[in-house]
């Protein structure tokens, strides 16, 4: 017996998932690679916590 | 999804798009365009981002345009349709519901404006989500059907991607960024109205106001010359701010000088001798102008490039 050929239909529906799926992994990338280029730069994320804010410090103390 | 319903003839498997239809529907030409003059736009900023967030910027930017792209195919379906040069675009041709190309717009705007922010700063959002809400509502839903201005004034969604780029980068705009907005803005009239001059049957048949239709086509030839020649003072303007030199001001000087020229001879031109070559000029022109554009923002990147020589810039 014979199989039916796969219909056109299921190339063009695997080409779409196949495409959302490899743009959302890269969105995926970017977002971390941003996220880590954010956070290594810091002073955005500098807050009023429990951590000493270098910005507020005189120059002297606040130097390495 | 089993057998059955996958075979169930035209209406199944109309709507049922690839991956590349949806990439039509963002209009990659026009991104490749925005991508390059906002590239431009941020690299000669005089502050520099981080290659991952320039990255981002440029990639939002395009995300941005192309959902721009996506509303106006929806909303101009029934335009494109009986147009030659669009009919075979994703929607009219059947290939993606008008509705999703409609959500796809909205959630890509959304997404891009979002993520610029997050990636740049607000001023480069807000740019951006101005960008689309001005050619995806003001020139798509309103002018391109009411004013044969409607080039002129939409033309400006198109000039602003080198204005976000320098934003993205300083955080503010200044004389250069309006420069480069100006430079796309004033060259965007000649272009069109010399692709409407050879392509008339299209904007006639679509009930477009274009030029060519409510005025007539001496009318356009006159316009094309005006704006080429509006253009050669913001064209040098460009050349001598901080992101210019001799080298861009030599290569505007030839390029502004073979435009002029061109829309000379278009102005001079009448219907029987263009239709007689097949409008061989209108049609050299407008390839020009396209080179025009990018010769111009090339000479900002190359004087770039002499600039961190040592030998370019003023």
């Amino acid at each position: 017996m014979a199989f039916r050929p796969e219909h056109e239909i299921y190339k063009r529906r695997f080409s779409r998932n196949l495409g959302v799926g490899l743009a959302l992994a890269a969105f995926v990338a970017l977002v971390f690679a941003l996220t880590v280029v954010k956070v290594k730069r810091g002073e955005p994320l500098e807050g009023y916590d429990h951590v000493v804010s270098s910005s507020l410090l005189p120059k002297e103390e606040a130097a390495p | 999804m089993t057998d059955t319903t996958a075979y169930q003839g035209a209406t199944a498997t109309q709507h049922e798009p690839g991956f590349g239809d949806y990439v039509q529907l963002l209009k990659p030409r026009v991104m490749s365009l925005v991508v390059f003059t906002a590239l431009v736009g941020l690299l000669v900023a005089p502050v520099h981002l981080h290659p991952v967030e320039a990255f981002s910027a440029i990639l939002f930017i395009a995300l941005g345009a192309g959902a721009s792209g996506a509303l106006n195919m929806w909303w101009d379906a029934d335009i494109d349709a009986v147009m030659k040069r669009t009919a075979r675009r994703p929607v009219p041709a059947g290939k993606v519901a008008g509705g999703e190309a409609l959500g796809l717009g909205v959630a890509l705007s959304g997404i891009s404006v979002v993520m610029l922010w997050l990636a740049t700063n607000w001023v480069a959002a807000a740019l951006l989500a101005f960008t689309i809400f001005f050619y995806a509502v003001v020139y798509s839903m309103w002018l391109k059907r009411t004013t044969p201005q409607n080039i002129v004034i939409g033309g400006a969604a198109g000039a602003f991607p080198p204005m976000i780029g320098w934003v993205c980068a300083t955080g503010s705009v200044s004389v250069e960024a309006v420069l480069m907005f100006a430079l796309i803005f004033m060259w965007t009239p000649p272009h069109f109205w010399a692709l409407a001059l050879f392509m008339k049957e299209d904007y006639h048949t679509a009930g477009v106001p274009m030029l060519t239709v409510t005025h007539g086509r001496k009318a356009t030839r006159v316009h094309i010359l005006v704006y080429t020649l509006l253009l050669v003072p913001v064209a040098l303007g460009a050349a001598v701010t901080s992101i210019g030199g001799p080298f861009t001001l030599a290569v505007a000087v030839v390029l502004n000088a073979w435009f002029v020229l061109g829309a000379v001879r278009i102005w001079r031109r009448d219907e029987p001798v263009a239709e007689a070559d097949k409008y061989s000029v209108e049609k050299a022109f407008f390839r020009f102008s396209l080179l025009y554009l990018f010769l111009h923002f090339a000479a900002f990147l190359v004087e770039l490039a002499l600039k961190s020589a040592g030998i370019g810039g003023w």
